[in-house]
């Protein structure tokens, strides 16, 4: 598993570097989302990869907290979410608006 | 002691907060209205800022308030500290503020929607970024911070602010990236994200968490630095700033110092050790700005863009002087902090004054007035509020020199002894422990009187050209409330200067505080929880 998660990190990391890099500023934009989608998971793993093991405490019995997940980088990554959606979902409007302005969808506003 | 004052750190937080959602319920058309909360608010986080500086400054036993959210106990609470530093970053942010926006009134908050909402919100975050004692909370406020800035250098459109506000929008986007990314590594190492946690256990971590820790911390420093607009990762900034409007450039001044803020506050107390972590880094990134500014700040055709580089150099002298890395170099620093910020800020709308008779912006502004509608009723009312100023290019033109005397470091005003007091610490008696610094401190020394001989030059050669020798005769139309922004921040610098004492005896505390961080860490893990819930534990 920690193998799959690496690799997926890295190839959106690779993917969203040569993407943001890119002129078109539809590419810039895509380029940016899996750039953040890498960042969340990278977080994710940050809590230490577990399979079958509940973040919330279940008050009922007593606790063993090896028995759990780190709760805390799920909330790190629930917060980081809405935030890059929101900034992305702003940019994708100056974006619209340099298009009318400049004409071109070239992020220097000017081909070439 | 009483609860009370530990309960106004929250204040600087929430009260833009309420303030700028509290905007958004009015029409565009209640502009008095707006103006008159979003003063009243700035003058109320004013007053509370200058109490808890009292508070922290004064009372020997508690070198800093912690404020607990939730009431939880201290480690695992949200915590919002107050120590000098974010005090004295505090009201700077306040004494910036106020003038930036009675300097909107007169004309750039008609430009566009929401002027005030944005610029309350841009203060929470600027705030917020103050006080947090968390590492997460921190991005938060940066973000709350950063998505307000996004709508206020796009305030007033036009082609020149959408191009360059695009570039900063991408910058500032992958820069929380790479911030959240050393926020992950700083977790995975550590375990922790509180502030004065992570210190504590940073000094036990060994082998590969140790690296980890590193790199993480590399990974902060770095978008740190990006914002602060250290070279190479400073491109952005001119195009940006200069482009922005008035109020906004001037305000945005404090934007960069909380890149600095941050850096100083991590770089001091994360190690654990009191050695600043990086400060080799640091002070070359820092030499290398300044080197690259003044060189900017000559070849800058038009003022904005110089007024941008000075920013440049504002931060290039800081990081150099921070990366020096001694109490009496911090203290000096911070003054300069103080100084160099108000002055800039101020020379952004002095500025914004003389070109906008030149500048092409001016067409711009015209048409997106008349854009936003109701342009009747704008004229109407500038008829009723903007009373000419009489004599205006001789009080501007003794605003120039004065504000040319700060940047450039001339005495007697406060540029020249923020100057002093950090060559001081580099050269004067008390200097000699740094024998192994050698190098650096020959470097920064140069570097600070170059930048101060540059800046001269550019200075006289704009002030020439603008008020004894412009190509085309003018008289700038300035109004009375146009011109009492510049006029309060340049009674700022003055009182500074006159001040200069008492302040730098704060900032030698300060300093003090911020080179042993051992004091910080007691007040925030040794910081209590209000009675009613305290005794329950036992």
């Amino acid at each position: 598993m920690e193998l799959v998660i690496a690799a997926a990190i890295g190839i959106l990391t690779t993917s969203g570097v040569w993407l943001i890099l890119r002129s078109r500023t539809y590419q810039l934009i895509i380029g940016l989302a899996l750039l953040s989608y890498a960042v969340n998971l990278f977080i994710f793993s940050m809590g230490r990869l577990r399979v079958n093991a509940p973040p919330v405490l279940d008050g009922s019995a007593p606790v063993d907290v090896a028995a759990y997940t780190d709760p805390i980088p799920q909330a790190l990554v629930l917060t980081a979410i809405v935030i890059s959606f929101a900034t992305t979902a702003l940019f994708l409007v100056v974006l619209i608006v340099s298009r009318g302005l400049t004409g071109s969808d070239h992020v220097d506003g000017r081909e070439g | 002691m009483s609860s009370a004052p530990s309960n106004l750190v929250i204040a600087p937080i929430l009260i833009p907060l309420l303030a700028g959602a509290l905007m958004l319920f009015f029409n565009e058309r209640e502009r008095r209205l707006k103006t008159v909360l979003s003063v009243l608010s700035i003058l109320t986080q004013m007053v509370i800022s200058l109490s808890l500086l009292r508070t922290v400054h004064l009372d020997g036993q508690t070198p800093a308030l912690v404020y607990l959210v939730g009431n939880w106990p201290a480690p695992i609470a949200i915590n919002l500290v107050v120590d000098r530093l974010a005090a004295v970053m505090l009201m700077l942010t306040g004494a910036l503020a106020l003038p930036a926006i009675l300097y909107a009134m007169e004309r750039w908050d008609k430009v566009g929607p929401h002027f005030h909402s944005l610029f309350q919100f841009l203060l929470v975050g600027l705030n917020g970024a103050f006080l947090t004692g968390d590492l997460f909370n921190l991005f938060v406020f940066f973000e709350v911070m950063l998505a307000a800035s996004y709508g206020l250098v796009l305030h007033g459109g036009g082609l020149q602010r959408v191009r360059s506000g695009m570039h900063y929008i991408a910058v500032n986007l992958v820069t929380s990236l790479i911030f959240l990314i050393g926020i992950a590594m700083v977790f995975g190492a550590t375990g922790s994200l509180n502030l004065a946690e992570i210190a504590l256990r940073a000094e036990w971590l060994e082998g590969f968490s140790r690296v980890a820790l590193h790199v993480g911390l590399a990974m902060l420093g770095l978008a740190f630095l990006i914002k602060a607009g250290m070279w190479p990762l400073c491109f952005w900034l001119v195009p940006a700033y200069a482009a922005a409007a008035g109020p906004v450039a001037a305000v945005f001044a404090m934007l960069s110092k909380v890149g600095i803020y941050a850096l100083l506050r991590l770089a001091l107390l994360l190690p654990g050790t009191g050695a600043a972590f990086g400060s080799r880094v640091i002070f070359i990134g820092g030499a290398v700005t300044l080197a690259f500014a003044s060189i900017g700040l000559l070849a800058s055709q038009s003022m904005k863009r110089a007024s941008a580089y000075f920013i440049l150099i504002s931060s290039g002298t800081l990081l150099a002087a921070f990366g020096i890395s001694t109490p009496g170099g911090t203290a000096g620093a911070l003054f300069y902090l103080l100084s160099s910020t108000l002055a800039v800020s101020a020379f952004f709308m002095l500025v914004e004054l003389l070109e906008r008779e030149q500048d092409a912006a001016s067409g711009v502004l015209a048409v997106t007035q008349e854009a936003f509608g109701d342009s009747d009723e704008v004229d109407e009312e500038e008829l009723e509020v903007g009373r000419v100023m009489p004599s205006a290019l001789a009080v501007l033109g003794i605003g120039f020199t004065l504000l040319a005397m700060v940047l450039i470091g001339l005495p007697p005003l406060s540029g020249f002894l923020a100057k002093l007091s950090i060559l001081t610490a580099v050269l004067g008696p008390g200097a000699g422990d740094l024998a192994t610094l050698e190098g650096r401190r020959a470097i920064l020394v140069v570097l600070l009187l170059v930048s101060g001989l540059v800046a001269l030059i550019a200075m006289a050669r704009m002030g020439i050209r603008t008020f004894w020798a412009p190509v085309e005769p003018f008289t700038p139309r300035v109004t009375v409330m146009e011109a009492t922004p510049i006029l309060m921040l340049l009674a700022m610098l003055i009182a500074l200067s006159v001040l200069a004492g008492p302040v730098i005896n704060l900032l030698q505390f300060t300093a003090a505080d911020l080179h042993d961080p051992g004091r910080y860490l007691n007040a925030v893990l040794g910081a209590e929880r209000v009675p009613p819930y305290a005794g329950r534990e036992h």
